[in-house]
C-alpha cells in the first residue's frame, strides 16, 4: 500500500508538472499577445514593448518557463497582467464561492441519484423505471444552459419565485445571506449530476442484485428493507464514491456555462474573462489548481475504493 | 477512469468476460447476432431512438429539397416574425426562415457529431489499443500523456485551440475529437491489457505474427463492443459540446447554423415570448441526443451477455 502511495505520489507530480508545461505553452501560442490585451488598441509600440519588457515577455519561452517555474516552487503563482490582483488572492476569492455552488449542486444531486437509482433498480423494466430513466435521459442530454434559461423561465419570469441573477454580493456570507437567489444555478448544475449519477446507482445495484450474497440473506429470512439497506445500498454505493472523487475538479473548475447564465462569479467566468484578455498568470494558475484537484480526485477515488472494497487490492506494479 | 491504478479488480464471482464471442464458429456467431439484436430492439426506448435518429437525419439533409428557403442574405424587414403560412416556424433575428434554417444547423451539428466522434474513436482505438499491448515503459508514457491532457481543464483546452484557430466546421470537428479521444483511449488499453493476455493472441505472437498485425486484427476487433458504445455517446457529447461552444461565442458564425447557434440566439429573447426562436431548436437538440444516448446504453445492455436472457 505505502509503495502503492509513493508510486501514485511520483506519478502524481509528474502530470501536475506536465499540465503546467502544457498549459504555459498553450496559452503563449494565442495570436495577439498580452500586451495588445491589456493594453488596449491604441497601445503604441513603445508600451507594448516597454509591457512585454517588465513582464518578461521579451525573453524566450523556454527561460519564461524556467522563471515562472521557480517561481512556482517558491510558492508564488504571479501577478495578473489585467486585475491588479496577484494570482493567489483572486483565486482565494473566486474558490470559495464555487465550492459552495458546485458543492451544493453534488449534494443535492447525490442526495436525488441515491435513492433513484436503488429504486429504479428495484423496479427494473417497470413502467416507474422506464419513466424515471426517460426523464433522466432527458435531462443528461439538455444543454446545461438549456436548463438554466428554461429555470428561467418559468420560476423567475412566469412564477417570480426566484430572482434569476445569481447573488451580487462577493463574499461567502454575503452569498448565503441571499439564498433564494442560489436555487437555480444549484438545481441547474444539479440536474445533469442526477441524472448521471442516477444511472450508475442503478447499474451498481443490477449488478448486485444479482449475486449470490443478495440470495442468500434472503434466503436467511432478512426483510426486503434489510436486504436493500445492509447490503445492496452499502454495496451498490462504491462506484459513485469513485463518482465523487473523479467530481473534485469540477469543484475547483466551477462551472462556466451556469456561471454565465446566472452571472455567478465563480472560478469559471474568471477563466474565461481572463482568456479574452489574455491573462498568462492567472490561466496557467487556474489549470494548476484543476490539475492538481483531478489528480487527487483520482488518487482518493483509487484510495477510497481499495479501502472500501477488499476484493480490490492497490498494487505497485508498473504501469 | 481509474482502471490503469486498480490493475486487481476481480470480483466475487466470475468476472465478466470479453464481449465478443469467444467461440468463432458462424452458427454461433449468428446466433450471438441474432440475440444481440434481439436484446437491442426489445429495449423500446432504443428503438424508438433509432428511428428518431433516422427521421432527424431525413429532416435536416433531404428536408432542404422539398422545403426551399434562402439562407444566406439576412431580411432585416423580416426579424422575428412569429409562425405563419409563409414560415410555419417564424424567422429568427436575421430574418431568416426558421424551419429552414433548423434544417440547415442540423446539418452541421450532425456532420460534427458523427465527423468528430469517429475522428476521436478510431484515434483513441488505436492509441489505447498499441499502449496497452506495448507495455511497459511506452505504455506508461501514452497513458501518462493521457492523464496529463485529461488533468487540463476542458475549458482551457477549448478556449485556447478555438482562439487560435477560426472556427469553421472542420476546425470544430477536430477541436471536439481532440478533446474526447482520450476517454476512448483508456477504455479500449484497458481491454487491451486483458486481452495481451489470451492464449490466441499469444498463439499469435508465438507464430511470428506482427505486432501492427495483432494490434489491428486481434486486439481492436476485440474490443468493438467497447468502442462502439463508447462511440454512441461520444456523438451524443460532441453534439451537446458544439451547443455549449455555440453559447460561449465560439461556434459557427452566420451565415452557417448550428442548432447550438440557433438556440442560443433565441435565447436572447426569452423575455419577449417569442417562443419559436427557442422551443424547436431546444426539441432537436435534446431529442437527437437522446436518441444517441439511448441508443448506447441499448448497445451496452445487448453487448453484455450477463443481461441476455433476462
Amino acid at each position: 500500500m505505502s509503495t502503492y502511495l509513493v508510486r501514485r505520489l511520483v506519478q502524481s507530480i509528474v502530470v501536475i508538472v506536465g499540465v503546467v508545461f502544457i498549459t504555459f505553452i498553450l496559452v503563449h501560442m494565442l495570436p495577439g499577445g498580452p500586451a495588445r490585451a491589456a493594453l488596449g488598441p491604441k497601445a503604441t509600440p513603445q508600451g507594448v514593448a516597454h509591457f512585454n519588457h517588465v513582464n518578461g515577455l521579451d525573453q524566450p519561452l523556454w527561460r519564461q518557463f524556467l522563471s515562472y517555474f521557480g517561481q512556482l516552487l517558491h510558492g508564488n503563482l504571479g501577478f495578473s497582467y489585467v486585475q491588479n490582483q496577484s494570482v493567489a488572492s483572486l483565486v482565494g476569492e473566486n474558490l470559495p464561492r464555487d465550492v459552495l455552488l458546485v458543492g451544493s449542486a453534488y449534494v443535492l444531486a447525490l442526495a436525488i441519484a441515491i435513492p433513484l437509482g436503488l429504486f429504479q433498480a428495484l423496479r427494473r423494466n417497470h413502467f416507474s423505471d422506464y419513466a424515471f430513466t426517460g426523464l433522466t435521459f432527458i435531462l443528461y442530454s439538455m444543454p446545461s444552459f438549456l436548463v438554466g434559461f428554461l429555470l428561467i423561465a418559468v420560476f423567475s419570469v412566469q412564477l417570480q419565485i426566484f430572482p434569476s441573477a445569481a447573488p451580487s454580493g462577493s463574499s461567502i456570507a454575503s452569498i448565503l445571506g441571499d439564498p433564494r437567489a442560489l436555487v437555480l444555478p444549484v438545481v441547474t448544475l444539479s440536474a445533469i449530476s442526477i441524472a448521471a449519477f442516477s444511472r450508475y446507482m442503478r447499474s451498481a445495484a443490477l449488478e448486485n442484485l444479482a449475486l449470490d450474497y443478495i440470495r442468500t440473506a434472503r434466503a436467511k429470512g432478512a426483510s426486503t428493507s434489510g436486504v436493500v439497506l445492509r447490503h445492496l445500498l452499502r454495496n451498490s454505493l462504491l462506484p459513485i464514491v469513485t463518482l465523487v472523487g473523479l467530481s473534485l475538479p469540477t469543484v475547483v473548475a466551477g462551472a462556466l456555462v451556469t456561471e454565465e447564465v446566472f452571472n455567478f462569479p465563480g472560478m469559471g467566468l474568471l477563466f474565461f474573462k481572463s482568456a479574452q484578455v489574455q491573462d498568462y498568470p492567472v490561466l496557467i494558475g487556474f489549470s494548476l489548481f484543476v490539475g492538481i484537484a483531478t489528480v487527487v480526485g483520482n488518487l482518493f477515488a483509487d484510495v477510497a475504493y481499495g479501502v472500501l472494497d477488499p476484493r480490490v487490492r492497490l498494487v505497485a506494479q508498473p504501469s | 477512469m481509474m482502471d490503469d491504478t486498480l490493475r486487481d479488480r476481480t470480483p466475487a464471482t466470475g468476472a465478466p468476460e470479453s464481449l465478443a464471442p469467444a467461440e468463432g464458429e458462424a452458427a454461433s456467431r449468428q446466433g450471438n447476432w441474432r440475440a444481440f439484436l434481439r436484446v437491442f430492439l426489445d429495449n423500446r426506448l432504443a428503438t424508438a431512438g433509432l428511428i428518431l435518429v433516422v427521421a432527424m437525419l431525413l429532416f435536416c439533409f433531404a428536408g432542404p429539397l422539398f422545403y426551399h428557403t434562402q439562407q444566406t442574405k439576412t431580411d432585416l424587414l423580416a426579424q422575428t416574425l412569429p409562425p405563419s403560412h409563409a414560415h410555419p416556424l417564424g424567422t429568427d433575428s436575421y430574418g431568416f426562415d426558421l424551419l429552414g434554417r433548423l434544417m440547415l444547423g442540423g446539418q452541421s451539428s450532425l456532420e460534427v457529431g458523427l465527423a468528430s466522434a469517429f475522428l476521436a474513436t478510431v484515434f483513441g482505438a488505436l492509441y489505447g489499443a498499441i499502449s496497452g499491448y506495448a507495455g511497459g515503459a511506452l505504455d506508461s508514457a501514452m497513458m501518462r500523456i493521457v492523464d496529463m491532457l485529461l488533468a487540463i481543464p476542458t475549458l482551457v483546452l477549448l478556449l485556447v485551440i478555438s482562439a487560435i484557430f477560426r472556427p469553421d466546421l472542420v476546425t470544430l470537428i477536430v477541436i471536439i475529437a481532440a478533446l474526447s479521444w482520450l476517454v476512448t483511449a483508456r477504455l479500449v488499453r484497458g481491454e487491451a491489457l486483458a486481452l495481451r493476455d489470451r492464449e490466441y493472441v499469444q498463439a499469435v505472437r508465438l507464430m511470428g505474427g506482427k505486432r501492427w498485425r495483432i494490434v489491428m486484427r486481434h486486439i481492436v476487433p476485440n474490443s468493438i463492443g467497447v468502442i462502439v458504445v463508447n462511440a454512441t455517446f461520444q456523438v451524443a457529447d460532441a453534439i451537446l459540446l458544439l451547443a455549449v461552444l455555440s453559447f460561449l461565442g465560439l461556434g459557427l458564425p452566420p451565415p452557417a447554423a448550428s442548432w447550438g447557434g440557433i438556440l442560443s440566439d433565441g435565447l436572447n429573447y426569452l423575455y419577449d415570448g417569442y417562443w419559436w426562436l427557442i422551443y424547436p431548436a431546444g426539441l432537436a437538440i435534446v431529442l437527437t441526443v437522446v436518441s444517441f444516448n439511448f441508443i448506447g446504453d441499448a448497445l451496452r445492455d445487448s453487448l453484455d451477455v450477463r443481461l441476455r436472457g433476462r
